[in-house]
């Protein structure tokens, strides 16, 4: 182990990079660990709350309606059971989010926008009853006909466009020009805790709510607002949370409100937990994508112009869809060098359930896109996939098409290199060429759509590079000014105050981590607070992989202010005199708030130019798959992931990371598709929405790369959602390796894959995302 | 929410169908056995739950795996696990022990039964399709006595059986033949925990060591590509009689593709089963040949 103990900046590690199987040094366990294993931490629906009532939602069986009323049967006995409708809101019937279009619950005579979409709720003291109570009630409503197309809605929830050079003159004048056009659909989150909230009322008409989130103070600006509640009203508890992904960053304040407006009515608390099926019907989902690229090249597969087209299916509620769509567009053109650019970018609405955060925010569908179209050019072009990257692969003082220059931290070289090299690029992707030429050759391929050839199975290797925005984008930042704090308690303990929540990712172990380094203590030494709207200070949600950089850079800083105090006072090294310094003073608490980072040029929100994020992470992905010729099943056996997180805080974390991203995205590649019809969700329970399981789960080996961010003091870049960008295209490209089809819709399924093989469209099914109607065969 | 029924454990067969004559068709009386589906129904709260639920697991007298004579013969508790596990299936039919071990995964395999796979009906079922192929009899039995019913008369409709609703499944009864040799293959929707796309069983008769003389009393059946576990005639009739040539796969997979009328539904297409089961086929045509 390795300590610089004279940079402030330093960390308790510097590992450099850490390559899978060497010895690693000592990093401290999670901190929630222990009460995970023995079953002792309480998620929400652990929780005991005497006297607790059941909730429950009643929602809408059509996709486009007017509601017309909600009937209550006359013979059942409703007096132990609460019914909430549209008119019991106290406050504004919104769900607080970017704009204010989604109702808490559909008001009588209002109109019905989606499948699953809440109308009304009810809560009673045990399951029998309520159960009871749901079966009782009839709703009336009118249907209107829906729109499931995004191309063919007339709403559009934000559009964008970014240009640089001129790409139509480029164009005109180009050696080449391809097109292509890429899908993808809506793909699901699936943490291992569903939804959940319990409400309790306090005294003086406010509420606590305690559940499953990322983002507490997302829920408490939601309560204030759909309740009439002012900062003290509201409190938000983060209960313990089995993962988010963010599936629970904007979701929360629908189903939290949702509790809250029961209890308040109830005037008792009441739990609201979600069941799978219902979670999966009713919570948002990763926005399906139509991506469109006209990209001009030179013969030398030297990118001269981009043209692309981003069309995001919003769903039916804006929720954080102008910021999906913002990254997406964004990152569209991928990690690469382009004088002239122009990007248009919109998303739609249509009577399906809302979409919003996930893993990846918009950009793994549009570096699907890049990535599986820049590989096809090289294919066309006769020019290995590795090879055009480097050609064009963006490198430190390049500039990207908003115009922001990249000066430092800039390492698509460097994973690409790495992931090339660790996995054998050159030499296994000769061997599956050699491998196609002699199926071709020797007359054994299939001869028609019902034969087999004489091998069943087929190999191939595909890479992919993608890049990420690092934390919020724009000007996200300095609006949300961010405040996180580190106390000195008058009893002489160091506590963390954030916001930032606790998912399974590793803020509760980090954080001490940085705390402790920066105070010359242990990370032994260094408490969390809570994460209670009525405790922490609003450090910003958690979400866009911005915890270890944005929230730990503050974290850093207070904790360095609070050292300077105490060494200051005491005149001795914080480590030896804070205890005496709290018996003598009493408490010290720093807070500190988000600076701008220094540098660079301001973000323009209006002409989408300047810097559109303080840094970039960077990611290489190597991917070997087999196919089986005759089923157009994928096997992935091997991953090779190289990534660029700026600085490792905590290696087998930040390895946990890239491993579950990549499955993530691989699940995305190969078999995660929501199927609709009419706009309902056909697939919305675990029998039928199929995601990886162990045996699906490749070899994957993580190489993490450190060009560290200097406007943060340990140069961290975040890692959460990197993986995710890059996967799902090399699997695609990996099965066009062994099979030579290019498949452009995801999940590249088997359907997909033999459609592909036998020439036979119809056998792929329908496109991601288009929802046919219900009598289509 | 799930509502959850009454259970009965009864010790004996009879005691059993005692149980199960009791229901009716208003507060009907389920048999639950390993429970892989029956508890995901209630779960999920998928239909009308049964009025009561009788517990079969602890009738010893259901276990059990024999050869008797010139058959193989399996109780109806039977777990996959245990046929997995069973020196005598894995000599006498191993077909059986593939497609056990293609089912659920280690937990599902340790509760579900061959009986259970069997009554349950499911079009997916992947035992279903090896049953059908080697002319597997089913002995039921309620308070009126033990009767038996060829697997091929077995699955009259969507989840529908030629059971009465209180009769048991109590034993699988397989015909063991020398020169038999048969092949399962399982399309589904991942490695594990997965339903099948497109299940299929050949079983035929061979005289040839090899493998490559001439088939008899050729059996090709599939699950998932129709309302019930199928067996396909014309397939069949195509490969009686014929050696596995590259000529013979051609016919016998164009005949598959045009006699089978699979539905798209929320796991695959109607015409991925149609083509993935042609050449499923094919190749177990193909492999057998050695071409």
């Amino acid at each position: 182990m390795t300590t610089r103990t004279d940079d402030p900046g330093a960390l308790v590690i510097l590992p450099g990079t850490v390559v899978p199987g060497r010895a690693r040094p000592p990093v401290p366990l999670r901190r929630e660990g222990p009460s995970k294993l023995t079953g002792v931490a309480l998620y929400t629906d652990d929780i005991v709350v005497p006297g607790a009532w059941y909730g429950s939602t009643i929602r809408s069986t059509d996709a486009h309606a007017i509601l017309d009323g909600i009937d209550l049967d006359p013979s059942f006995d409703w007096t132990t059971v609460v019914v909430v409708t549209a008119s019991d809101i106290p406050g504004e019937n919104v769900v607080s989010s970017i704009r204010s279009d989604q109702p808490i619950l559909v008001p009588m005579g209002g109109e019905i926008r989606h499948h699953a979409e809440p109308l009304a709720l009810l809560a009673a003291p045990d399951r029998g009853t309520l159960r009871e109570a749901r079966r009782r009630v009839r709703v009336r409503t009118t249907p209107l006909p829906g729109v499931f197309d995004p191309e063919a809605s007339e709403h559009t929830f934000a559009s964008y466009a970014i240009e640089t050079g001129d790409a139509e003159a480029a164009m005109a004048g180009a050696d080449l020009i391809f097109e292509g056009e890429y899908r993808v659909g809506h793909q699901e989150q699936l943490y291992i805790e569903n939804n959940a909230m319990i409400a309790e009322p306090t005294a003086g008409g406010g509420v606590t709510v305690t559940g499953s989130l990322q983002c507490p103070y997302y829920l408490h600006e939601a309560l204030k607002r759909g309740l009439g509640l002012g900062d003290q009203g509201a409190r938000v508890i983060q209960a313990e949370t089995g993962g988010g992904f963010g599936g629970k960053e904007e979701f929360p304040s629908v189903i939290g409100l949702h509790a809250a407006l029961l209890a308040r009515k109830a005037q008792r608390p009441v739990r609201m937990i979600y069941d799978r099926h219902e979670d999966i019907a009713a919570t948002t989902k990763r926005h399906p994508a139509i991506v469109r690229h006209r990209t001009a090249v030179t013969r030398e597969g030297v990118l001269v112009a981009q043209d692309i087209e981003v069309i995001m299916d919003g769903g039916a509620y804006c929720t954080l869809t102008p910021v999906v769509l913002s990254r997406g567009a964004l990152h569209s053109g991928g990690p690469y060098r382009c004088p002239n650019v122009r990007i248009r970018a919109r998303a739609t609405r249509t009577n399906t359930p809302p979409n919003g955060a996930f893993r990846g925010f918009g950009a793994p569908q549009v570096e699907f896109a890049a990535e599986t179209h820049l590989n096809r050019i090289a294919e066309r072009l006769g020019i290995s996939p590795l090879d055009i990257r480097r050609r064009n692969l963006l490198v430190p003082g390049d500039a990207t098409p908003t115009g922001q220059v990249l000066r430092e931290s800039v390492a698509a070289e460097e994973v690409l290199e790495r992931a090339a090299e660790a996995s054998e690029f050159v030499r296994l992707r000769a061997r599956a060429e050699a491998e196609r030429r002699r199926r071709a050759d020797d007359g054994t391929s299939s001869s028609g759509p019902f034969r087999t050839g004489r091998e069943r199975t087929a190999s191939g290797i595909g890479i992919a590079l993608g890049w990420h925005g690092a934390g919020f984008t724009g000007s996200g930042e300095v609006k949300l000014a961010s405040v996180a704090s580190v106390e000195l308690t008058a009893d002489g303990r160091i506590v963390v105050l954030t916001a930032s929540t606790e998912m399974g990712q590793g803020t509760k172990t980090i954080f001490p981590q940085l705390v402790g380094e920066a105070l010359g203590v242990s990370d032994r030494d260094v408490e969390i607070a809570p994460q209670d709207t009525a405790i922490v200070p609003d450090s910003g949600p958690t979400v866009a992989s911005r915890t270890s950089m944005v929230v730990g850079g503050l974290v850093i800083r207070a904790a360095g202010r609070l050292r300077e105090a105490v060494e200051r006072e005491m005149g001795a090294p914080f480590a030896e005199s804070y205890r005496a310094f709290a018996r003598d003073h009493g408490a010290l608490r720093v807070d500190q708030r988000f600076e701008p980072y220094p540098g660079g040029t301001p973000f323009d929100d209006e002409t989408y130019t300047g810097d559109a994020y303080p840094a970039f992470s960077w990611a290489a992905c190597v991917a070997s798959v087999r196919v089986d010729l005759d089923t157009g099943e994928v096997q992935v056996d091997d991953v090779v992931a190289a990534d660029d997180i700026g600085r490792v805080i905590h290696p087998i974390l930040a390895e946990g990371q890239v491993e579950g991203g990549t499955l993530q995205a691989i699940g995305y590649a190969t078999i995660e598709e929501i199927k609709l019809r009419d706009g309902r969700y056909l697939n919305d329970r675990l029998a039928t929405y199929i995601i990886p399981t162990a045996m699906d789960a490749p070899r994957i080996s993580a190489i993490l790369v450190e060009a560290p961010f200097d406007g943060v003091p340990h140069g961290a870049k975040g890692v959460g959602e990197l993986p995710m960008d890059v996967g799902a295209p090399a699997v695609v490209a990996a099965i066009a390796d062994a099979t030579g089809a290019w498949i452009t819709d995801l999940p590249a399924s088997p359907e997909r894959i033999l459609a592909a093989l036998a020439a036979m469209p119809d056998v792929a099914g329908p496109r991601p995302g288009m929802s046919p109607p219900e009598d289509a065969s | 929410m799930p509502i959850e029924p009454p259970v009965v454990s009864p010790a004996t067969i009879a005691d059993a169908y005692a149980a199960l004559a009791g229901g009716t068709p208003d507060a009907p009386v389920r048999p639950i056995a390993g429970g892989t589906d029956l508890m995901v129904t209630l779960a999920g709260d998928l239909g009308d739950p049964p009025a009561r639920i009788v517990d079969l697991w602890g009738l010893e007298a259901l276990r059990g795996i024999v050869v008797d004579g010139t058959a193989l013969s399996l109780g109806a508790l039977t777990t996959f696990t245990e046929i997995r596990h069973s020196a005598l299936c894995r000599e006498h039919l191993p077909v059986l022990v593939e497609a056990a071990a293609s089912i659920g995964a280690a937990q599902i395999q340790n509760r579900g039964t061959l009986g259970g796979n069997i009554a349950n009906a499911s079009p997916a079922g992947d035992t279903l399709p090896v049953l059908l192929a080697v002319d597997a009899r089913f002995v039921l039995g309620s308070v009126r006595g033990e009767r038996e019913v060829p697997a091929k008369a077995f699955w009259t409709g969507y989840r529908r059986t030629a059971m009465a609703p209180d009769e048991l499944v109590l034993k699988i009864v397989i015909p063991l033949l020398q020169d038999r040799r048969a092949s399962f293959r399982k399309v589904g929707t991942r490695r594990a925990q997965s339903i099948s796309k497109v299940v299929m069983a050949v079983a035929w008769r061979s005289d040839a060591i090899d493998g490559s003389g001439p088939w008899h009393d050729v059996r090709v059946a599939l699950g998932s590509v129709a309302p019930t576990p199928i067996r396909a005639s014309r397939t069949e009739a195509v490969l009686e009689g014929a050696a596995p040539t590259a000529d013979v796969a051609d016919a016998a997979a164009d005949a598959l593709a045009g006699e089978l009328v699979p539905i798209d539904d929320v796991r695959s297409t109607a015409g991925y089963r149609r083509l993935a089961a042609a050449r499923i086929l094919h190749r177990c045509i193909r492999e057998a040949g050695g071409w």
